[in-house]
């Protein structure tokens, strides 16, 4: 056989998703401890489980997920966590993916799309940066992609983001009843936010999407 | 015993189903079954949390023509609630309001004035005059 360069397989999204799921349900499930740690110090305690449930009933779905256009599964991934996470970040992590499943349905380009659904999550929970949420992360990680941030990069950067939210006092949430007390911890969703982002960051550097 | 669903429903939602379900037994010892009323309170594995099909489901049960007022303990209840409010669909969701007020006299207030037929207005605003806004 005579040897030719293979070009680039194309990239095959229902594995893409796939993939994408069970390394989100694995980061999460590995940190599942330390998110609760963080939720117990400014909270109730429960991030960790309820963020491990939410990606459970996603990985239960997997395949059906994987087999529906782009727009469809974010939609439809958007209402499985909103039904399985149980606290804030059900209606927040759900708002954010049927955001972007219905600006990508309207065939908006990725920073757009993901500028309307970091919108919709300020919406959802009244809040705005600075407020010591998930928002912390997602703001920087917006502008990130918009300069079109090479993801390995943006991968390393994202931790960073949520490290920002130690010194910050919490405005939203249970961890605002505690004022000034709330600083110096790290905000429990901008940390489960972070790792999904870094995650999915390496996910779909290794699949070859710049 | 039918309950008056001509009056407008009160639907009680908590991060714990002992605190739903005392907030509903208040309510039905004030009112009977003059309003539609339902609970829900946990998450959707069983534990203190918000689940957002589960106030789909109240919302369902206390559906009234003449709409539904919800009452809610914590933030993830505010927010499950505002987002079940939006799955319910346009047409159910223009004549249903999360008040601001406390849960348990709030939802005894508010059935309290259902009870005698007033509107969905006039009933989400005398449960919010319990709140200094
Ligand atoms: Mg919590």
């Amino acid at each position: 056989m005579i040897a030719v360069e293979e070009p680039r397989p194309a990239i095959d999204h229902a594995v893409l998703t796939n993939r994408l799921i069970a390394a989100c349900r694995d980061v999460i499930a590995t940190r599942e401890a330390d998110l609760c740690d963080l939720d117990r110090a400014i909270g109730d305690g429960d991030h960790g489980t309820n963020m491990r449930r939410g990606m459970d009933a996603l990985a239960a779905e997997s395949r059906q997920l994987a087999a529906m256009p782009l727009s469809e599964a974010m939609s439809r991934a958007g209402t499985i966590l909103v039904m399985s996470i149980g606290g804030a970040a059900g209606p927040l992590y759900g708002t954010f993916l049927m955001e972007l499943g219905a600006a990508l349905r309207n065939v908006e380009a990725w920073p757009e799309a993901l500028r309307r659904a970091v919108a919709a999550v300020a919406r959802r929970g009244k809040s705005a940066a600075g407020e010591k949420t998930l928002l912390d992360v997602l703001y920087p990680l917006r502008d990130e992609v918009v300069r079109h941030t090479p993801l390995p990069l943006l991968a390393q950067r994202v931790q960073g983001f949520a490290e920002m939210t130690i010194d910050m006092q919490a405005m939203r949430g249970r961890a605002s009843f505690l004022g000034e007390r709330s600083i110096g911890h790290m905000d429990p969703g901008a940390a489960s936010c972070a790792l999904l982002a870094a995650t999915i960051c390496r996910e779909l550097a290794e699949a070859g999407i710049e | 015993m039918t309950v008056n669903s001509a009056n407008v429903g009160i639907v009680i939602v908590s991060h714990s189903p002992l605190v739903a379900r005392g907030a509903a037994d208040m309510v039905r010892q004030m009112v009977g079954n003059s309003v539609p009323l339902a609970w829900c309170g946990g998450n959707p594995a069983g534990g203190l949390g918000t689940d957002t099909g589960a106030i789909l489901k109240a919302i369902d049960e206390a559906w009234s023509e003449a709409g539904v007022a919800i009452f809610v303990d914590l933030g993830g209840a505010e927010t499950n609630s505002e987002m079940a409010v939006e799955l319910s669909g346009e047409a159910r969701a223009s004549r249903i309001v999360i008040c601001n007020a406390p849960i348990v006299e709030g939802a005894v207030i508010a059935a309290a004035e259902a009870s005698g037929g007033a509107s969905l207005a006039k009933v989400v605003a005398t449960a919010q005059e319990l709140s200094p806004s």
